[in-house]
């Protein structure tokens, strides 16, 4: 992991960036405070960071997890008048949602 | 307070009406529940309906179930049908689960009666219940203080006599560190032993659900109603457990018991003294207690911070104002999932859903997110060697008794420095318990902590109800 950064270097532009991908709108603020407040966790992160652990194999999980497979037989699902109810808005027993970019109306 | 063991009995003998008993529980949160904040939502009706059922199977000579009539506080981030379940958000403000929890199911099968849904830190992320969009829960020993988190709703409800029973879950400590913070007994078992179906996820391979009481006994009997193997968890182990409470008395004649240099040394003196005074106890009842040092613990904290916002980042992905909960509206689609996801997220959430996006993103991958994963690996390994000599590890819960509301909240480090004591568990996905052991200078509860190899739930319990009979 040698070409890649160990130690904090989070900059501003880093956390507007991760905040677009998260689809989260911040304010100039709240762009300064998440900064500093995230570098000192990666900061904190960064002895970890520094470990050479290249003879250990990374682990997902705590237990050992095989796929697992049931029978493939028709079984009831949740109520789809239940499921639509909770939905913000439905169309034609189906999810509506606004444009999706690009496309045309 | 009457425990959870004693109330089932009185309820099955039909001694006392499940009834009777709910309403005056129902009464009690309606009176008192002002100064603790302890539930969000309490279920008046369904509560009626699940004691007149018990009472109903009581008078037909059928046998009732072994929590006959116990009320049970829920944490808000199990799914109960028709009944509203926030995880403490306002993103799921209003929505109302089209299922059970399998625990919720277990709980009813068992005669136990859901009480409400108790508040909780945002999406079980923070350590002091203060992340709660509804406001903080206030610790029933001191209402200036918090009552530890996530789960400290569920934890204030049990100590403050609402119910003799609560449920939570644990990602990096949130049973135990709250039991600790408000003197009860928090357990969280081994991963996979509990079914999480109905769990609302914030780190899949670290969330578990377990059991909040007044007593290790208490604790030890609603994990066994609790505890089994789920067809609709892919991740749920698939032998069945032992009951644990029959061997409960055999006490630590024996049992050999490591004092963990790592989970004490950091914490506040009279924490560590409370915990020194513990090991000394159970030497005294015949463990053969020695000092261990498992340094690989102290890089736990580092590696949970990035493995458990990284996999929320993604867990909470599906929060987009599409199916459910809130929407607020935009031109197109991703203006509306941002809308949505600005508005109905606390600070901490998006702090956290930030860092794992960033440690999951190009250029940080390995550096951040595959190392700690490596690290894991490094605890996993330290506990197998560990446990080579000991057949249990014993330290502190938490660093420090309850601490003033308000006082780490803009302090994201320093309120994450609570579950130091509590993460090495959840990495390698053994059960831990803490129990209640005097108290602090300031006169406020301390936990000690037991922690036990995978599925040493039966262990676990034992040499807990040992702390707990030695107890000062």
């Amino acid at each position: 992991m040698s070409d890649e950064k160990v130690t904090s270097s989070l900059s501003r532009d880093d956390v507007v960036h991760v905040a677009r991908l998260a689809r989260l709108d911040l304010t100039e603020e709240e762009v300064e405070l998440f900064t500093a407040q995230l570098r000192t966790v990666l900061d904190h992160a960064a002895d970890v960071a520094a470990l050479d652990l290249s003879h250990l194999e990374p682990s997902s999980h705590p237990i050992a997890l095989e796929n697992v497979l049931r029978a493939d037989e028709p079984r009831p699902s949740l109520d789809r008048a239940e499921v639509l109810a909770a939905a913000p808005a439905v169309e034609d027993d189906r999810f509506r949602v606004p444009r999706i970019g690009g496309e045309a109306p | 307070m009457t425990t959870a063991v004693s109330l089932a009995g009185e309820v099955r003998t039909g001694a006392r009406p499940a009834r009777d008993v709910t309403d005056e529980a129902l009464a009690a949160v309606r009176a008192g529940d002002d100064r603790f904040h302890t539930f969000l939502d309490v279920m008046e009706e369904g509560a009626r309906a699940q004691a007149d059922a018990v009472d109903a199977a009581v008078a037909a000579g059928r046998d009732p179930g072994p929590l006959a009539g116990v009320p049970v506080a829920l944490k808000d981030n199990l799914c109960t049908r028709g009944f509203a379940t926030t995880c403490g958000s306002r993103i799921l403000e209003g929505w109302r689960p089209p299922y059970d929890a399998t625990v919720v199911e277990a709980l009813r099968r068992a005669g136990a009666v859901v009480l409400g849904k108790t508040n909780m830190d945002e999406f079980a992320m923070g350590s002091s219940t203060e992340n709660s969009a509804f406001g903080p829960t206030r610790n029933p020993h001191c209402t200036e203080k918090v009552p530890g988190g996530s789960s400290g709703g569920s934890a204030a409800a049990v100590a403050a006599g609402f119910a003799p029973l609560g449920l939570g879950s644990d990602t990096g400590g949130s049973i135990r560190q709250p039991a600790a913070l408000c003197g009860v007994v928090g357990m969280k078992p081994t991963y996979g032993r509990v079914s999480r179906y109905g769990l609302v996820a914030f780190a899949s391979s670290l969330d578990q659900i377990g059991p909040f009481a007044t007593t290790v006994e208490d604790a030890a009997l609603l994990f066994d109603v609790i505890a089994g193997h789920d067809p609709m968890d892919s991740t749920s182990l698939p032998s069945t457990p032992e009951p644990t409470r029959p061997g409960l008395g055999e006490g630590v004649e024996g049992i050999r018991i490591g004092l963990c240099r790592d989970l004490v040394e950091g914490c506040a003196p009279d924490v560590a003294a409370r915990v020194q005074e513990a090991a000394d106890a159970l030497a005294g009842a015949g463990a053969k207690v020695e000092e261990v040092s498992v340094p690989e613990f102290s890089y736990g904290l580092s590696a949970y911070y990035l493995i458990a916002p990284a996999e929320a980042s993604s867990n909470l992905a599906r929060y987009d104002g599409v199916r459910y909960g809130l929407r607020v509206d935009g031109d197109d689609v991703e203006a509306m999932n941002t809308a949505t996801r600005t508005a109905g997220f606390g600070a901490e959430v998006k702090r956290r859903v930030m860092l794992g996006t960033y440690a999951l993103s190009a250029g940080y991958y390995n550096a951040y997110y595959a190392q700690a994963q490596r690290v894991r690996t490094l605890v996993m390994r330290a506990f197998e060697r560990a446990y080579e000599s000991y057949d249990v590890l014993l330290g502190a819960t938490a660093p420090t008794t309850a601490f003033d509301l308000g006082a780490k909240v803009d302090d994201p480090m320093a309120m994450y420095m609570n579950d130091v004591c509590t993460i090495p568990s959840n990495l390698s996905g053994h059960p831990a318990i803490s129990v209640p052991f005097g108290t602090g200078d300031d006169g406020l509860p301390v936990g000690v902590q037991v922690l036990a190899p995978a599925l040493g739930e039966a262990l676990l319990f034992r040499v807990a109800r040992a702390v707990e009979t030695l107890a000062p």
